[in-house]
């Protein structure tokens, strides 16, 4: 009886585990990471990436699981009510807010994300030569990137059935709660995710060299092809900026979901040790299997061609992993094994997704769980359908992540940290984190998360917007051998383009140029009117700048992606009345009446 | 693969799995009356909201 118990025991408590890791894995580990690592140093990344776990992650982590399970005692469970309770200002619920907008409007399109896996893994298991043949042909067909609104044009090959598919299992499954709806579908998902990863990273790494003519392709290659230092990397903030947004992005830091969590926990249910079990199982499955898989199988196969694919996740998961599985003997298994998992790992995420918002309904209006399941359907499918709909350069979906995946996660963090170190307190912070810890937690954290953490968030985020934001015009190379011939109104001449190619420089096939405002510039534009290049006439010949657009030019020179910003800004603005609406139903209620003022 | 390579892989992927294998230890280590009721991974939340959610 006793052994019996000790099995059951283990059992559990190893499901626990693996429960852990389910919401903490997901599209990051395996496609985000690796990529961002190549393009900042290789190696040389892990030095900010590591200081940014240890700086950022893991205390604000614990920070949001410690203030998650405080204001859950005191019987709020959103993130309106649990900063109210946290700081007693009305002001707080408003900051609440940005934990809802936060995880739907992520959702609106991690959900379409996450289709695209199903639907290569469904794929791989069908059979398409298209993908074997043109990896890049076959996605741009399947996600729609050609034009607006062909996804939903019968017969065309697009995904868009799929994302029907993976939209009700998300709410089929969340219907019926957290613990209900999954628990058995994860208790499969996540061992099962394990195993597939695990096989994914043996067979890579037991590849050899398969194709002899070219020996350097080989997995000692590969590796290092990911894993060598590129010192010189550690001295461009831009370096350390992704290093710090990769570690908030997989940690799911300032997403509003730990924190919505946590709240659910009682007092004698440990969060310090969940926090750290939490973290250092989603750092497994990055640095260890997204570090030593993704990359380096699409160096074997594709060689040094594998770095163009490294600015982007998409270029990297749905373009070089298929022409790395084409080449690989019993390439369409193994397509079909990694899809799959990543299709785990992305629907066990973007459940956690939805439960903020349910719960602020819940609290904030007195209505019961499929109401507020319903209504959370009807919204996040709107986004859907936006981001589906404006499909063409994927510019809705980039607009999505950049200002509320990148920039509104930076602002939630900074105020989540504000509130932890100065609102709730050193002192309250290092004695509730104990309560029911089976780990301790060192005086230090408290230290930093007071004064080191909003000092380094505040400098990521002024570094960020300083990059991203406005646009940059870099110096490539100053051409000497053009004549004023060849730069002229219209298609590129062919000089023109030769003389660009000594300073290897690639030019679309479709680039026009035409003169800018100012007298001496001429812009190149490609295929969509938008400026690759600016070059300008110096005494010494033709000064080629790269020209970077940024994010406030985007919104200015594309509808589509002015059209996502003023809906972000519309989902915003409604769920910031909801939660004055909520404000005021609580005032009514008394609800804060009882807590000690902050 | 260089020597700075070889360096950054194993001690990043040798300090992650030293830290998992941590968490590992101590959860499993844990004493058996509590091991259940408190440590609890987010799928297994109980939001009391579900049986009467209608």
């Amino acid at each position: 009886m006793a052994e019996q118990n000790n099995r059951e025991q283990w059992g559990s408590r190893i499901g626990v585990i693996l429960a852990v890791a389910g919401s903490a894995v997901g599209l990051g580990n395996f496609l985000r990471f690796p990529g961002t690592a190549a393009q900042n140093g290789g190696g040389a990344f892990m030095l900010p990436y590591f200081i940014s776990l240890l700086v950022l992650g893991i205390p604000m982590c614990w920070a949001e699981w410690t203030m998650g399970r405080y204001a859950g005692s005191r019987g709020c469970n959103s993130a309106p009510a649990i900063f109210t309770v946290i700081w007693r200002h009305p002001l707080a619920k408003y900051l609440g807010g940005l934990a809802l907008v936060i995880p739907l409007v992520i959702y609106m399109y991690y959900v379409l994300i996450e289709s695209w896996c199903l639907g290569y893994a469904v794929t791989y298991l069908t059979g398409s030569s298209q993908l074997a043949a043109d990896p890049s042909a076959f996605f741009g067909n399947f996600v729609g990137i050609h034009e607006n609104g062909i996804i939903y044009e019968e017969g065309s090959g697009h995904g868009t059935w799929l994302l029907l598919v993976v939209f009700v299992l998300n709410f089929s499954l969340i219907y019926r709660g957290v613990s209900k709806g999954i628990e058995r579908f994860c208790k499969i998902a996540m061992p099962l995710m394990l195993v597939l990863g695990i096989i994914v990273l043996v067979r890579v790494l037991t590849l050899g060299t398969p194709d002899p003519a070219k020996p350097n392709q080989n997995v000692l290659g590969g590796l290092g092809f990911m894993w060598n230092p590129k010192p010189d990397a550690l001295l461009n903030p831009a370096t350390w900026l992704a290093a710090s947004g990769q570690i908030f992005f997989s940690l799911s830091v300032g997403f509003g979901i730990i924190i919505n969590y946590a709240s659910y926990l009682t007092k004698k249910d440990d969060v310090a040790l969940s926090g750290l079990t939490s973290c250092s199982m989603n750092e497994f499955f990055e640095v260890c299997m997204g570090g030593l898989i993704t990359l380096p199988a699409a160096f074997i196969f594709l060689g040094l061609n594998a770095k163009d694919f490294t600015g982007s996740s998409f270029s990297l998961g749905f373009q070089a992993l298929p022409s790395v599985f084409a080449r690989m003997p019993a390439g369409e298994m193994f397509g079909a094994l990694w899809f799959f998992m990543l299709f785990l790992a992305a629907i066990t995420s973007s459940i956690s997704m939805l439960q903020p918002v349910i719960a602020f309904l819940e609290e904030g209006f007195g209505l019961k769980r499929h109401a507020s399941v319903t209504i959370l359907g009807v919204l996040s499918a709107l986004g859907c359908g936006f981001v589906l709909y404006f499909s063409k350069g994927l510019v809705a979906l980039d607009t999505f992540d950049f200002w509320v995946g990148s920039v509104l996660i930076l602002v939630l963090a900074l105020v989540q940290a504000l509130l932890y170190g100065w609102a709730f307190g050193m002192q309250r912070g290092h004695q509730e984190i104990h309560e029911g810890a089976h780990i301790r937690v060192p005086w230090l954290i408290q230290f930093m998360l007071k004064w080191v953490v909003p000092i380094y968030l505040l400098a990521i985020f002024a570094g960020f917007c300083f990059i991203n934001l406005p646009s940059h015009d870099t110096w490539k190379f100053t051409a000497t051998g053009l004549s004023a011939n060849g730069v002229a109104e219209g298609a590129v001449s062919d000089a023109l383009r030769d003389q660009l190619a000594l300073g290897k420089l690639s030019i679309p096939a479709e680039a026009t140029l035409r003169r800018s405002g100012e007298a001496a510039d001429w812009h190149m534009l490609d295929g969509g009117g938008n400026v690759l290049y600016i070059l300008r006439a110096k005494h010494s010949g033709w000064e080629v700048y790269a020209h970077e657009m940024g994010y406030i030019e985007k919104i200015g020179s594309s509808p589509v992606a002015f059209a996502a910003l003023w809906f972000v800004i519309s989902i915003l603005a409604f769920l910031l009345l909801m939660v004055h609406i909520a404000g005021r139903r609580w005032q009514g209620q008394g609800r804060f009446e009882h807590l000690p003022a902050a | 693969m260089t020597v700075g390579g070889w360096i950054v892989m194993t001690v990043s992927v040798g300090t992650v799995l030293a830290l998992a294998a941590f968490c590992l230890y101590r959860v499993l280590t844990l004493p058996p009356v509590d091991v259940t009721e408190h440590l609890k991974g987010p799928l297994d939340i109980d939001t009391q909201d579900t049986l009467d959610a209608d």
